[in-house]
């Protein structure tokens, strides 16, 4: 039994990761019916981004540990989303009219040049965060030890998503992003600056998937320039899985996956960990073709 | 104008057939490469360009191909030339038993479980399913085709062997692009409703073009297989079902002569960017973004149906 609780910590703080990427994916599959392959490049290049921080400033030895994470946390995103920004200026703007699937190819082609770009920088081989971070002691919980880092990996992240849930539903601008997700034309109309809304959103889902990247840093200890292709397909199956375009779809879809995969791997087969996520997807596609909290679309005529 | 694009095609096909004499052999191989992605290409075109079904894991077809031409060949010493219609065969059944009930998925989700299916399969291969896949090494050992007796084995001998599956490829699918099949096909793309609405079966439409495409594939591995006489896992990793996608969207989705330019560029490319070594890839991925944005609909994008006006006395007797 205590094995099992310790394989539902573990995939429920992997599967929040699965949902803060997932996040990415569904916002800006909500507002431009684009599967942004790119995102998970994005990704990679925040927990890159992370392991350059930390070497260079050492803010958690100038500022003390817990500032200094949030601090990094920040930085990170910050220059994440930034990068976010200039990819879709760069790839996908240009082909907002286009049809949808050209947009995919752009979308494949901006995929390989970031990977390649890290690749270059960082060089092909695994490269490690410092170890001293977070200390490596597990806490008591109910007689289940569970690591520190999970549990910042799980409070970090249900944190960021709950924020992300409040904008969207309480504030203005959340209420435009929404709009536009729904009918842009409709929503021009409403005078909603629709482009705006399209850059927030690859402002707001790049700082997530960046954010997922430094926590998967933090919490494995080693980062390649090729983990953005398996997290990214996990994370964009989790969205489907949840009903894409649905926020708290992606949320619920990210931990579902995440607690499958690791009770399947611990309970099934390891080797078959990569492929769980998928028959999970085709089996609840078969049995709900939007996914779990999708709508049904009625066909226009 | 017709006229003139039957010499520019019959300059190109004679450059071609004579190519293998002033080349080496290495260039050789990597026009038998571009052979091999433009029949893959053309396979995929069915399905992505005239059905409109995002598909994103080709590979998976093109694997089944050459898993059973190397399984069948190293077990029992079937020739590999007469598992042509075996691999067509079991890869457009594993089409058909997994696109049955996912073929009515909207766009979106069916590009998911394609890159899904792919991914399955080629874990299923390393981990050595059934015990006939080898793992992670692959299958090794499968012998050369043979054509009456005469076996082939060197690159511009493949050269011939691929071309003409090439234009055998060209000429069926040219047919099939003009046929009932070819226009109902399209119609569903361009509009499911109204096609529906026209007596137009379309999950049965998108169903065949599903398989069809998967079988062609199935083909073309078995003749991968031969070609390589070993295959592994990796042969058939996601990266291929990309780069046969961006072959069909960049050369232009729906046309043949697109498809030959796409897979031209996308094979002959990286030769020529060889120079750059590591960045290759880098300057590729730019490339990929670049040509998107200057031809959104590709480079050579299908051309419009045209049909001529039937003549004033016989109107509405126009067959």
């Amino acid at each position: 039994m205590e094995e099992f609780f310790q394989q539902l910590t573990n995939g429920l703080a992997v599967g929040s990761i699965y949902a803060l990427i997932a996040l990415g994916y569904t916002m800006v599959y909500g507002v431009l019916k684009l599967i942004n392959f790119a995102h998970g490049d994005l990704f990679t290049i925040g927990a890159y981004l992370g392991m350059t921080l930390l070497a260079s400033f050492a803010l958690h030895e100038t500022i003390g540990p817990f500032l200094g994470l949030i601090v990094l946390a920040l930085m990170v995103m910050g220059l994440v989303a930034i990068l976010g920004a200039i990819v879709e200026r760069t790839a996908y703007r240009p082909l907002r009219e286009s049809p949808r699937l050209s947009a995919v190819v752009s979308a494949l082609g901006a995929s390989i040049f970031l990977q390649n770009a890290v690749m270059l920088i960082y060089g092909a081989r695994f490269q490690v965060y410092p170890e001293d971070l977070i200390p490596e002691t597990s806490i008591d919980l109910f007689g289940l030890y569970i690591p520190v880092v999970r549990i910042l990996v799980l409070f970090v992240s249900l944190a960021l998503m709950a924020a992300l849930f409040i904008f969207i539903q309480k504030t203005r601008i959340g209420t435009a992003i929404r709009a536009a997700a729904i009918d842009q034309d409709a929503a021009r109309l409403m005078g909603i600056d629709v482009n705006r809304v399209i850059l927030l959103v690859f402002l707001i889902g790049p700082a997530l998937g960046g954010a997922a990247g430094l926590l998967v840093g933090l919490q494995y200890g080693q980062i390649n320039f090729t983990m953005g292709w398996t997290y990214g397909m996990k994370a964009f199956t989790a969205a489907i899985l949840g009903g894409i375009g649905n926020i708290p779809g992606a949320m619920l879809g990210g931990l579902i996956l995440g607690v499958i995969e690791a009770l399947g791997s611990a309970y099934i087969s390891i080797a078959w960990k990569d492929a769980i996520a998928f028959f999970v997807l085709i089996l609840i596609l078969i049995v709900r073709p939007t996914g779990l909290l999708g709508e049904r679309v009625a066909d226009k005529i | 104008m017709k006229d003139k694009s039957m010499y520019i095609y019959g300059g190109i096909f004679a450059v071609l057939a004579v190519a293998p004499v002033f080349l080496n052999p290495y260039w050789v191989d990597v026009l038998n490469n571009v052979g091999l992605y433009a029949i893959l290409g053309l396979s995929l075109n069915l399905i992505v360009g005239h059905a409109g079904l995002f598909n994103l894991g080709h590979a998976a077809f093109f694997a089944v191909g050459a898993y059973t031409a190397a399984i069948l060949n190293t077990l029992y010493g079937i020739p590999v030339l007469w598992l042509l219609p075996v691999c067509a065969l079991t890869a457009g059944l594993f089409a058909g038993i997994i696109a049955r009930p996912i073929i009515h998925l909207r766009g979106d989700y069916l590009c998911i479980v394609t890159i899904g299916v792919g991914e399955i399969l080629r874990i299923a291969l390393i981990n050595d399913l059934f015990g006939i896949t080898g793992g992670p090494n692959g299958i090794f050992g499968i012998s050369r085709p043979t054509v009456f007796g005469y076996v082939i084995r060197k690159p511009h001998e493949f050269y011939y062997l691929i071309g003409t599956f090439l234009m055998v490829t060209i000429f069926l699918f040219h047919r099939l692009e003009n046929s009932r099949f070819g226009r109902a096909v399209n119609y569903v793309r361009e509009d499911e409703t109204a096609a529906e609405g026209s007596g137009i079966n379309a999950s049965h439409y998108k169903l065949a073009v599903f398989v069809l495409g998967a079988a062609w594939a199935g083909m073309a591995g078995d003749i991968f297989a031969a070609k390589m006489t070993i295959i592994a896992p990796e042969s058939f990793n996601f990266w291929e079902s990309v780069v046969m996608f961006a072959i069909v969207i960049l050369g232009g989705s729906g046309s043949i002569p697109g498809v030959l330019l796409g897979a031209v560029l996308f094979v002959g490319l990286p030769e020529v960017f060889r120079d750059f070594a590591d960045a290759r890839m880098l300057i590729f991925g730019a490339a990929m973004v670049v040509m998107m944005i200057v031809r959104t609909e590709g480079i050579l994008p299908q051309r419009p149906r045209t049909y001529a006006l039937p003549e004033a006395s016989n109107a509405g007797g126009n067959p």
